[in-house]
């Protein structure tokens, strides 16, 4: 048994651990947040792959989640009845994509059906991340920041100013998402214990993906762009390729998280776009030591459940600013890493290369 | 659309350009001491607008906008003195994080302080139904505060960076940090002395424009990003151009806001900055032979 699987099966254990413990203590309600915490932290593992192993930072990556989520959502809620026999609605419709559900008022609501509308979603992003990643991921530095940040503002910009997608208070009543019969992703408290299992389910999954990436052909590549791109690139190595292959795979991640978790929560708002969205991933993969995805994947845990429950109060975006500046003054390999030692010493002793220049 | 319209289009153009050019020129201040792009220049603004608002309660209102400028310069310098000055070769990354940190945490603090309200300076000359007439034209007396100022902060610009000692000094640290440093010139002072430039000139913009724009808490992110798309857009590190560009940017929004919904303003700016990045990343106006020895 490898160390990778290892540490799968520990972190399985954990999340056992975790819902056993709630049980028992009588405080199941936890797994809500710890649920919502899950989609979280499957974007958040995806941006760590893109910034600490591709070396490509992403100030946009709520974009991508918010147009997961709010695809999934405008499909699965907007009426397509009055153009039931229309061209591509009909087609839609013979294709077998269309359910049709009561709506609160009796009536018929005629949708896309959520396995459709995820794939849907899960596309646009794709598609998105492939159009904007090539010209984006050419950038370096200033440049590639600013750019994406500028990416997550248009998105942000489009969604709270566009009224089909409910403008300011988004879109709400998101049917629940039938995986199989008698499963499925929804916010109700019946369902709480085994939407948990699903969501960290779909986490450990993800993260088995990326470690086997990792320690494959493209892992290595990876690892060699991020010593020295140049070198990389005389070696024969597509530097430009690889790149914007994981760029597009965490963007995929990221919208995945915000379909499933809009069905969860039952809506999306544009919050969920906004800026500091973007910021306080790249705070939490920052944290977690960049290239660390469990680093990532446990500082996910933590701080998305504290902010979930509520615990940061109204400093809530006040605590991820602190964080990336402490971080980043501090301990710009990350908090969790394998040569604290090393980094006590480095601080006191103000000797040597600077420890940042890693994850440039 | 008739003449009166359409120049009526572009003053309100050039009023948006003045603060984004405004914006921009900080950038390039910083950018031209330090290689760093100052991911909390937009928040420079917002405090020189709040902090003058809340000034103006208790004392008039020239005195309230120097106050304003004062406690902006105080913050840049203490922002560059606590965060950036003891890092020892810090990566670019690495610099982008701090900034965008220190920006959290300067709108958290304003939010704290000032709550969510929109507030706004009076008018500096008349009210805000005051207008002069320009064969048909009407234009704020503010409109040409905005306008006048930012001419008054680049003409300053171009005086203090070609003919005084300070300035140059600054010039040549940006040149050559280490031949600047071996004539005994201190690098770190001017690093610092850069941002409180920038903070000071940033504020005043805040003041000026604050009658006609509002200010509160969340303004800074949008005007950073249009303030790096101008100065983006007249090549970075080149002031004279950030302001061509900034009139350029400006005219465009306000023009925009005649095909599309004014809520997709930022949409279309920041469409602007994406496709000049892809395409020109040396800016309109730079060179694209030096662009090529640059890395983007």
């Amino acid at each position: 048994m490898k160390a990778k699987h290892l540490q799968l099966l520990g972190f399985s254990l954990v999340i056992v651990a975790i819902q056993l413990l709630t049980q028992f203590t009588n405080s199941a309600y936890h797994l809500t947040q710890l649920t919502m915490t899950a989609y979280y932290s499957l974007l958040i593992v995806g941006l760590c792959m893109l910034i600490g192993y591709a070396g490509q930072i992403s100030l946009g990556h709520a974009g991508f989640f918010a147009i997961g989520g709010y695809i999934s959502a405008f499909l699965t809620t907007h009426d397509l009845s009055p153009y039931k026999t229309k061209g591509i609605v009909a087609v839609l419709a013979k294709a077998g994509v269309l359910t049709t559900r009561p709506d609160l008022y009796g009536g018929d609501l005629l949708t896309v059906n959520p396995w459709a509308s995820c794939i849907m979603a899960l596309s646009a992003a794709i598609i998105v991340a492939y159009i904007i990643g090539g010209p984006v991921l050419k950038l370096k530095g200033h440049y590639l920041a600013m750019a994406t940040l500028g990416f997550g503002i248009i998105v942000y910009r489009i969604v709270l100013g566009s009224g089909l997608l409910g403008a300011a208070d988004g879109i709400s009543d998101v049917p629940s998402f039938r995986l199989f019969s008698g499963i499925e992703i929804t916010g109700r408290s019946s369902a709480r214990v085994i939407n948990y299992y699903i969501a960290w389910g779909l986490v450990i999954a993800g993260m088995a993906l990326l470690l086997n990436l990792i320690h494959s052909r493209v892992g290595r590549a990876l690892a060699s762009i991020h010593g020295a791109e140049d070198a990389a690139d005389a070696m024969g190595i597509p530097t430009a390729q690889y790149k914007l292959k994981i760029f597009v795979l965490s963007a995929a991640f990221a919208s995945l998280a915000g379909v499933l978790l809009t069905h969860y929560n039952g809506g999306v708002g544009p919050s969920e776009a906004s800026v500091m969205k973007s910021v306080r991933y790249v705070a939490i993969v920052a944290v977690g030591g960049m290239a660390n995805l469990w680093g990532a994947l446990a500082m996910s845990l933590i701080l998305n459940y504290l902010s979930l429950r509520g615990y940061f109060g109204t400093f809530d975006d006040a605590v991820f600013g602190g964080i990336l500046i402490l971080i980043m003054l501090f301990a710009p390999g990350g908090l969790l890493r394998r040569q604290i030692l090393r980094d006590i010493r480095h601080i006191f002793g103000a000797k040597g290369k600077d420890q940042g220049g890693e994850a440039a | 659309m008739n003449i009166e319209l359409f120049f009526q289009y572009v003053v309100a153009g050039l009023t948006y350009g003045a603060i984004y050019a405004i914006v921009a020129i900080g950038f390039n201040i910083i950018y031209n001491a330090t290689g760093i792009i100052n991911f909390a220049q937009g928040e420079f603004v917002m405090l020189g607008g709040m902090t003058a608002v809340t000034l103006n309660h208790f004392i008039p209102l020239p005195a309230a906008i120097l106050g304003a400028v004062l406690v902006a310069t105080f913050v840049g310098a203490l922002i560059e003195i606590v965060f950036i000055r003891w890092l020892r070769g810090p990566s670019v990354l690495r610099l982008i994080i701090i900034t965008i940190g220190i920006s959290i945490l300067i709108r958290e603090t304003a939010l704290h302080i000032w709550g969510e309200s929109v507030r706004a300076l009076p008018y500096f000359t008349g009210t805000s139904v005051t207008s002069i007439n320009f064969r048909g034209v009407y234009v704020s007396p503010q409109v040409l505060w905005v306008i006048g100022i930012s001419a008054v902060i680049v003409v300053f610009l171009t005086l203090f960076f070609n003919h005084t000692l300070l300035g140059r000094q600054m010039r040549a640290c940006s040149a050559n940090r280490d031949a600047a440093r071996l004539c005994g010139i201190s690098a770190r002072n001017m690093v610092t002395l850069s941002f409180m430039l920038s903070a000071a000139i940033g504020a005043l913009g805040g003041c000026v424009v604050s009658p006609i724009t509002y200010v509160h808490y969340d303004i800074g992110t949008p005007l950073a990003i249009k303030g790096f798309t101008v100065a983006i857009l007249g090549g970075l590190g080149n002031s004279t151009a950030a302001v061509a560009a900034g009139m350029i940017l400006g005219i465009m929004e306000s023009f925009s806001i005649w095909v599309l919904p004014a809520a997709y303003k930022d949409v279309i700016s920041i469409s602007i900055l994406l496709v000049i990045l892809f395409v020109r990343p040396s800016g309109i106006f730079g060179s694209a032979e030096t662009a090529r020895l640059k890395e983007f």
